[in-house]
Order: C-alpha cells, then sequence, then structure tokens
C-alpha cells in the first residue's frame, strides 16, 4: 500500500528493554512491540519545537479550500482549534452533544491558567515552568512535551486578552496573578472562580466568528459514535443527531478528537453529566492506542456525598486550603459532635501533624489519600452513607479571627454561597465538610509529538489525550494544555499531515463505512430490544461503585483482580438486562447514555487492567503495594519509567481475545534528574 | 417529603403538548431539583413509562444548559439556575409546575428541552473581537483600568441560559445582548469593531424574533448571574452612537 503513511511506532527488538520483575496483570494481557519513536526532533530542549515548526510542511493556500478536518468537541482543546483550523482556510466541521459549542466542561474550571510569563518577577521562566510540570507529573511525562507546553503558555494569555477575556487585573491596570497548587511562583492568570467560563467563552466567539465566516460549521446535540479508518487512515464520524435520533456519516481529510475526560467512568465526579468516553473509547476500538487509563486525579476539596440520589461532586477550588485548616476528631466518638462542641485538644490536624513542613498545602493525591486514611479509622465526619461517614473539616474560625471574617468573604465569598447553597449550612458558622472525588484523567489516547494518535490522520487534544500530565496534573494546567494544543500546537504540526492530502474520495459504499454505520445501528436496536428491568444509571452507578472501591485513592493486586470479574460480571448483566424505553428515532436521554456505559465498562476494565500491571505508586496512582515504612508513595523508576500504551485486542473477556496489548514507551530524562517526592 | 408535580410533556416539536401530574414521595430536602427529576425519571422507566427528558450538564451553574420554568418563575423561587436550586426551598405537600422556556424563538424539542440556537446566531452576527490566532500583541502591551475590567468581567459572567428571554413578557433577548455588548465594549480590544456590532447583532435579534424591550425588569430579577438592567441602557446607548455614525 503506497498510500500508507509512516506509522509512528516501530517494533525494533533492540530497543525491547524489559526490566519489569513483577508481572501482576499477567494472564489478562498480552505483551507488545515498544513504542520506539515519538516524533519529537532530538537537539537542544529548547530548538525543538522551532524546528518542529519549521520542517513541518505547510499546505498550499490555495490548496487548503479542498482539505477538511472533523473536530469532536468544543471545549478549550477543540474550540481553539476548530477556530484556528477555520482561520488557516481549511474547511472544518465541529461537533459536541450538548446544545451549544458554549456549554463544554471547560465553562466550568474555577481556578485559573498557568503561563511562565514572570509578570511579577518571581524567577518564573519557562524552564521553572517545564521542571514543575516534570515533577508534578512524578518523572512520568515526556520531557519535549512539556517543554514546549511551557514555552507556548505565554502566546496563551496574548490571544486570550486579544479576545476580550476578562483576567482579573491590578489597580495599574495590568494583569494581577497569584500562586495555585502549592508552586513557589505566582504564575497563574484568573478571572475570579471562573477562568474555565471566561476562556471558553473567548475560543466560543472565535469558533462562531469562523461560522459567520464560512470556514466552520458547527454540529450540536450531535454525538459521535464511531469512527471510520479507510486504509489505514481515520477519514471521518458517524454520529447521531441527538434530537431525531438519524445516523449521519461525515467525512474529512483527517479527524481531531478534543471530546474530554472520561472521570464518569466513577459515576460520581465533578465532570459534567454529559462526559463520556465514548468518542475516544471508539477510537481506541478502531486501532488507537490507549494510554495510562489508570491514572487518575482525586480532587482532595469536593463537598461530600449527602446521599443516594447524589447526581455529582462539586468541587470547590483548592485556594481553600491556603487558609482553611482540615481536621477529624481525635476520637471516633465525637464524629456526630457538633465540630464547635470539640475542644482544640480532641481535634487531630492530621496534614498538619504528619507534614508539618507543607501542612494543608500538600499535593492533591497525598491530602485525599490521608482524608480517605482518616474515613477508613472511623473518624470521618457528616451524614453516615452506607454506614460510614465520609467527610472532614475544613475550618476556617482561625482565619477568621486572624484575618476577620470580611477578608474571608473577600477572598471566598462565592465558594461559601455556593457550598450554604448545596448542604444548606453556613460555612461561616460550621466548619465546610470536604471529601475527594474524581476530577481529571491524566490517561488518555495514546498521541506522539504531533498530537497524532496511533491511527495516521487521527489527532487528539486536551484532556482527551494523555500527553503532559505524567502521573499528575498540577493545578491550573489543563486549561493551559487544552488551549496549548488547540491554539498553537495542532494547527502546526497537523498542516504536515495535510499537506499530504487532499486524499481520495471516501465512496459511501466503502466497507469499512457501511460496517461502521452497521455496527452504530446495530448497538441502538441492541440497546432498545434487550427490554430487560434495570435502567442505565442504576448500572453506571455500581459500576462506579467498583471503580472508587477498587480503583480509586488506594489500588491493590487483590481489589484490582476483584474489581475485573465484578465489572466483568455486570457487564453481562447490562447487555442481557438493561432497559431503554422511548424510541432510537427521537430525542432519548436514556439511549444516550445506554451507549456511555456500555464504552465505561471496556475502559473500566482497561483501567484496572493498567492499573494491575504498575505496581509502583506514582503521581494519583497508589499502589498498596508500593509504599515506603510511613506509607508514602514509592515509584520504581527502574521498572515503571513508561508509557503503558494499550491497543484493542477484541472483547474483553473473551477467550481468545481480549487481552489488550502493551506497548511500553520508554520515558528518558536528558534535563531534570528523577527525584522522590518528599513533602514532610 | 411528598410533592405533587405538574410536568409539561411533549413529544416533538411539531406534537402538541399537556400537562402531567405525578405525585412524589420521599424527597429528600438535600437533594437538587433535577436529582428529585432524576428520583421521578427512574421509577417511571421501572413502571414502563419513558422518562421526562430535561437538559442539564455541568449541574454547578455556569454551562447554562439547565432552565425550567418552576411555578412560574423562570429557575425557579431563588436567584440561581435550575440545577443549582434545592428541594429545601419548597415545602411537603407542596404543588409544583414545571415548564420548558416559552418564547417563540426556543421551540420545544421534547418535554422540558428547548431549542436555544438562536443566541448562538447572535453571537455569530458580531459577539467576539477580530483577532486571528498568533495575531496578538503582548498582554501586557495594553493596559486597562481595573474599574472597566471588573465591569467587564461582572456582564462577562452571562451563562446563555435563556431564562432572561423566558421571564420577558416581551420575549426579549435584550439582558443577553446587552451584557455580550457591554462586556467587549468596557475593554480596549473591543472598540474596533464596537459599533458594527451593536448594529449587527440587535439586527439578528430582532430577525430571530425576540421582542423588543419595554423595561420592565422581570430580566434581570430572572437572572441567575445577575446580569444588571443598566446592560441594556448601554446597549441602547451603543446603538445610538452607531447610528449616529452612520452604521
Ligand atoms: C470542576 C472542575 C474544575 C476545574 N478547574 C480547573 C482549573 O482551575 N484549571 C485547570 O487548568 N483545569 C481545571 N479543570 C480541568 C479542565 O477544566 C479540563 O481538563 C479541561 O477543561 C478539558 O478541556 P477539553 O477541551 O479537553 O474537554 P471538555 O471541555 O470536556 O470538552 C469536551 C467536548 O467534547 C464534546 N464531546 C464529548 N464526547 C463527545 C461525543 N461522543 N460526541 C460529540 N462530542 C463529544 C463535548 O460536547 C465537549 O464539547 C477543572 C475541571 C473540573 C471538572
Ligand atoms: S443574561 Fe442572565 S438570564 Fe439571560 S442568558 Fe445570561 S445568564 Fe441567563
Ligand atoms: S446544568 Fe450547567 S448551569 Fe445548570
Amino acid at each position: 500500500m503506497t498510500d500508507m503513511p509512516d506509522t509512528t511506532f516501530t517494533s525494533d527488538p533492540s530497543h525491547h528493554q524489559d526490566t519489569q520483575e513483577t508481572d501482576d496483570a499477567a494472564g489478562y494481557y498480552t505483551p507488545g512491540d515498544p513504542i520506539a519513536e515519538t516524533k519529537a526532533p532530538g537537539g537542544p530542549i529548547e530548538e525543538r519545537w522551532g524546528t518542529r515548526q519549521f520542517e513541518a510542511r505547510i499546505a498550499n493556500p490555495a490548496n487548503r479550500r479542498r482539505l477538511s478536518v472533523i473536530v469532536v468537541g468544543t471545549g478549550l482543546a477543540g474550540a481553539s482549534a476548530a477556530a484556528t483550523l477555520g482561520e488557516a482556510g481549511y474547511v472544518v466541521k465541529s461537533f459536541c452533544y450538548q446544545d451549544s459549542p458554549r456549554r463544554a466542561h471547560s465553562i466550568a474550571a474555577q481556578g485559573g491558567i498557568n503561563a511562565a510569563k514572570n509578570y511579577k518577577g518571581d524567577g518564573d521562566s519557562v524552564y521553572r515552568l517545564f521542571y514543575d510540570t516534570i515533577k508534578g507529573g512524578d518523572y512520568r511525562s515526556r520531557e519535549s512535551n512539556v517543554y514546549r507546553l511551557a514555552e507556548v503558555s505565554v502566546n496563551i494569555i496574548d490571544q486570550c486578552v486579544a479576545q476580550g477575556v476578562p483576567f482579573a487585573r491590578e489597580y495599574g491596570g495590568l494583569l494581577d496573578n497569584r500562586s495555585f497548587g502549592g508552586v513557589q511562583v505566582s504564575r497563574t492568570f484568573y478571572a475570579r472562580g471562573q477562568t474555565g467560563q471566561q476562556l471558553l467563552i473567548g475560543a466560543y466567539q472565535a469558533l462562531e466568528r469562523q461560522v459567520a465566516a464560512g470556514t466552520v460549521r458547527t454540529y450540536t446535540r450531535h454525538e459521535m459514535l464511531e469512527l471510520i479508518v479507510v486504509d489505514g487512515r481515520a477519514r471521518g464520524i458517524i454520529v447521531r443527531d441527538l434530537v431525531t435520533g438519524e445516523i449521519e456519516t461525515y467525512f474529512a481529510d483527517v479527524v481531531v478528537l478534543a471530546s474530554g475526560g472520561y472521570g464518569n467512568v466513577f459515576f460520581l465526579s465533578t465532570n459534567a453529566m454529559g462526559s463520556n468516553v465514548t468518542a475516544t473509547w471508539r477510537a481506541h476500538r478502531k486501532g488507537a492506542f490507549m494510554a495510562n487509563p489508570c491514572y487518575t486525579q482525586i480532587h482532595p476539596t469536593c463537598i461530600p456525598v449527602s446521599g443516594a440520589h447524589q447526581s455529582k461532586l462539586t468541587l470547590m477550588s483548592e485556594s481553600l486550603r491556603n487558609d482553611g485548616r482540615i481536621w477529624v476528631p481525635k476520637d471516633a466518638k465525637d464524629a456526630d459532635k457538633d465540630p464547635r462542641d470539640i475542644p482544640e485538644e480532641d481535634r487531630d490536624y492530621y496534614l498538619e501533624r504528619i507534614y508539618p513542613s507543607f501542612g494543608n498545602l500538600v499535593p492533591r493525591d497525598i491530602a485525599s489519600r490521608q482524608a480517605k486514611n482518616m474515613c477508613d479509622e472511623g473518624r470521618g465526619v457528616g451524614p453516615e452513607v452506607d454506614g460510614v461517614r465520609r467527610g472532614v473539616y475544613l475550618d476556617f474560625a482561625e482565619a477568621m479571627e486572624r484575618l476577620g471574617r470580611k477578608a474571608i468573604e473577600d477572598k471566598y465569598g462565592n465558594l461559601f454561597d455556593m457550598y450554604a447553597q448545596i448542604t444548606g449550612e453556613d460555612p461561616y458558622e460550621v466548619p465546610m465538610r470536604i471529601y475527594p472525588a474524581v476530577h481529571y484523567v491524566m490517561g488518555g489516547l495514546w498521541v506522539d509529538y504531533d498530537l497524532q494518535g496511533s491511527i495516521p490522520g487521527l489527532f487528539v487534544t486536551g484532556e482527551a489525550n494523555f500527553s503532559d500530565h505524567g502521573a499528575n496534573r498540577l493545578g491550573a494546567s489543563a486549561l493551559m494544555q487544552g488551549l496549548a494544543d488547540g491554539y498553537f500546537v495542532l494547527p502546526n504540526t497537523i498542516r504536515d499531515y495535510l499537506a499530504e492530502g487532499p486524499f481520495d474520495k471516501v465512496p459511501e459504499d466503502h466497507p469499512a463505512v457501511v460496517e461502521a454505520q452497521q455496527s452504530v445501528r446495530d448497538r441502538i436496536d441492541r440497546f432498545m430490544n434487550t427490554k430487560g428491568t434495570r435502567s442505565v444509571d442504576s448500572y453506571h452507578r455500581e459500576l462506579g461503585n467498583i471503580m472508587w472501591e477498587y480503583c480509586g485513592m488506594e489500588r491493590s493486586e487483590d481489589g484490582l483482580k476483584k474489581a475485573i470479574d465484578l465489572i466483568r460480571g455486570l457487564r453481562d448483566d447490562f447487555w442481557r438486562n438493561v432497559k431503554v424505553l422511548g424510541t432510537s428515532e427521537s430525542l432519548n436521554q436514556s439511549l444516550e447514555r445506554a451507549g456511555r456505559v456500555a464504552d465505561f465498562f471496556e475502559l473500566g476494565e482497561l483501567m484496572c487492567i493498567d492499573a494491575l500491571n504498575r505496581r509502583e505508586s506514582c503521581g494519583g496512582h497508589f499502589r498498596a503495594e508500593s509504599q515506603t515504612e510511613d506509607g508514602e508513595a514509592l515509584r520504581h523508576d527502574d521498572q515503571y519509567a513508561y508509557v503503558a500504551a494499550w491497543e484493542w485486542a477484541g472483547e474483553p473477556g473473551s477467550q481468545e481475545m481480549g487481552k489488550p496489548i502493551l506497548h511500553k514507551e520508554q520515558l528518558t530524562y536528558e534535563f531534570v534528574e528523577m527525584k522522590q517526592r518528599s513533602y514532610k | 417529603m411528598k410533592l405533587t408535580l405538574k410536568i409539561w410533556r411533549q413529544a416533538d416539536t411539531a406534537s402538541d403538548g399537556a400537562m402531567h401530574t405525578y405525585e412524589v414521595d420521599e424527597i429528600s430536602e438535600d437533594m437538587s431539583f433535577l436529582e428529585m427529576l432524576d428520583v421521578l425519571n427512574e421509577r417511571l422507566n421501572s413502571e414502563g413509562e419513558e422518562p421526562i427528558a430535561f437538559d442539564s450538564d455541568c449541574r454547578e451553574g455556569i454551562c447554562g444548559m439547565c432552565g425550567l420554568m418552576i411555578n412560574g418563575e423562570a429557575h425557579g423561587p431563588q436567584v440561581t439556575t435550575t440545577c443549582q436550586l434545592h428541594m429545601r426551598s419548597f415545602s411537603d405537600g407542596e404543588t409544583i409546575t414545571i415548564e420548558p422556556w416559552r418564547a417563540d424563538p426556543f421551540p420545544v424539542l421534547k418535554d422540558l428541552c428547548v431549542d436555544r440556537s438562536a443566541f448562538d446566531r447572535m453571537i455569530q452576527s458580531g459577539g467576539y473581537i477580530s483577532v486571528n490566532t498568533g495575531a496578538a500583541p503582548d498582554a501586557h502591551a495594553t493596559p486597562v483600568p481595573k474599574d472597566n475590567a471588573d465591569r467587564a468581567f461582572d456582564v462577562a459572567t452571562c451563562i446563555g441560559c435563556g431564562a432572561c428571554v423566558a421571564a420577558c413578557p416581551n420575549g426579549s433577548a435584550s439582558l443577553f445582548l446587552g451584557a455580550k455588548i457591554t462586556h467587549l465594549g468596557e475593554l480596549p480590544q473591543g472598540q474596533a469593531e464596537r459599533d458594527s456590532r451593536v448594529v449587527n447583532m440587535v439586527a439578528q435579534h430582532d430577525h430571530e424574533g425576540f421582542g423588543g424591550c419595554t423595561n420592565i425588569g422581570e430580566c434581570t430579577a430572572a437572572c441567575p448571574k445577575e446580569i444588571p438592567l443598566d446592560v441594556i441602557s448601554q446597549l441602547n446607548k451603543d446603538l445610538r452612537h452607531a447610528i449616529r455614525r452612520g452604521y
């Protein structure tokens, strides 16, 4: 096949350096060839991105009107890409499942966006942001990618300000910054507690401007259900019009997935109700590798679950930890006492006790895990849900005494109001209750330096890819990555691929197209015709419980194996017994959810296998078997300094197939020295 | 608590709809309004009746996807979004009517879901600053006085939910429009297109079939983000200026 582009990974056995001593996931997976090539140029790290941009071919401007791009997703990563590609003159089709591109989940981000502007003159630099991100990711991300991210971060702020994003400013009219997530410099730009909203509206307006210019067409309330791969290249998607139920097919020269994260596999998370894995999972089933799926970020400051009806969890900015003190009663007997009646000497400010130098500002994963430990010991507070109290106090009494109530109102007023609205308690009077919740996934589709997946012509941006955060993401860096990918990286790398196009038109009756359409229809028919007894949500909730229990804040070999069995059993039952009413030719929200949950089952199993294989603790992934004597995370760089990229091998759980193939991409550190974290 | 719900059900845009009555029991005051509807939907599903379609996504009051007329008030009795309304705002034994937004430019798609794409088309008509990616000067090249920056932010918090339209007896979208005109008009970056923006956006507003503003103020009372009424004065002022300058 002469028109096959070079694939981005090779199977040169000389690269195979299998140093892993344990093989916990044996029997659940098939070892595959290592990934040796990521397309990152060599040379000094600060020159690599420039080199790549220069070497990437440019499609002739006159030709661009004949080159088409599909972008799935209108969050920061998708809207920015679609707008920029439209400006460059390509023909862009943009898809989202909400009723407007402006409602993508990026809208909910609160805290801010990092950029190495060094406007404060406090010693920040591209190199420092690069270094902090590599270290924050616990040495499980690629140096080349992360350096580029830090490099383009400065352009993002310029672009957003020019679009009219109303960032916070100082009295002199210049931009304000704050320090975020425990880093030493103030590099976070923000728009009160609504940074994501303001950035997304900027990108959305840029997108709508291109709609008016005729370069972009938007398809709202459309859900991607399948990827079309023809002759080894991604060439289109199959979508369902969520209003009419019609199954539609769209073709393009290249497909970009910017469909966000899959945290909703846990059912309860801070993600939007519709956040899903379907777009990326369908691509995975067509050959795109899924990298590090088990890396999940669990955020320590969320409002606890109040009862069985809970549909989602609400995050409260972690800036609260700057002034609030976290504690639980020393004695489990005090758990249901009014906290104001518990005297100082009976309180355990456990983070301050265990981590005297960082105290309440320890990284997210540590704060989360310790909260779980306290509740597991029976010292949690708040209502009992399923027999356990899952909450710890976040107390502002001391801060209010020190700074005055007014200062606390000015800083956190909107968060306190939100808390009061949801819980019915007044946090100025009674300490807040918080508990960790799933917030973000570092894992996602594997991409090379160009953000191209393992299927040629499939590009992946934003939270949907795995690329920049390693095993843990720093606060305010997801927004940065989404916009870096969409405004600056992808438009410069995709042009190299598009310079080979336009590719031959795909005939509507091509077998690959017919097969994809048929499989979408069959799946929908199956949901509609099962006519079982249980609702989609009840399955989703049960799957979420399994994931949270065994693949949440702490994972163990036994627990993960048990989870895999439970997931397989539940999935079988789902396919036999799910109940979806209504019709497939109309707006049908149960049907939409059924498709998403079906994919979450398969993803959940792969996450457990990935977690099982990685017998080390790194970043957001804590394996009970890999800890120091005093219970802290222990990495094994000699064995696991690799990206685990999984290839689909057929329906999971079946005898012959179903054992995902593990491709390892070794990580090498030329510029940063690998160190164990210590926050004591 | 126990409640009687009167809910609008409509199969699709072309069909007629009607109010249906449902009784619900064991509703806890910690539930959000939408979680209460989730509970009802679970029950309907188990009884073989198709669940009620309603929109929501973030359930944090920021995406603007949710929106119901609750007892005749857009987003219900509190100044918040429907998803952030909690059942402790209601009392045991109450009857609650639940309807979709009512406005000609927002056709009902099914049950409680409406089509708000008219808002997107209004933004397309000029609700942006024209700057291509990569063409921006350094962010500190143009300082913005803090008062203007704060004012721009205050009105940029609009979530595009459409409650202002649903609450307005004229079905006007002037609050939504005024918020965008004011957001971009407060900033130095927004000046170059200020005249064309207001003229084109007002034309699109009228073209979509939204009504005129007669200063009733229901919009701002219903707005979950408390967008102030004076953005409409700003809108009118900008329009007058633009016309005077020959736009
Ligand atoms: C509550 C909260 C607060 C946060 N705060 C911060 C913060 O302060 N700073 C920070 O840096 N990060 C923060 N994050 C993380 C950050 O917001 C996200 O990682 C980021 O916005 C993801 O952007 P995205 O463009 O990749 O995806 P999203 O914004 O999730 O967009 C996904 C898009 O894909 C579309 N889509 C999905 N599936 C399909 C499908 N099958 N078919 C069609 N369309 C589909 C959706 O419609 C949507 O348009 C926060 C996250 C949460 C949950
Ligand atoms: S102005 Fe207020 S009510 Fe109107 S769309 Fe914006 S947020 Fe909603
Ligand atoms: S669901 Fe997002 S604002 Fe209500």
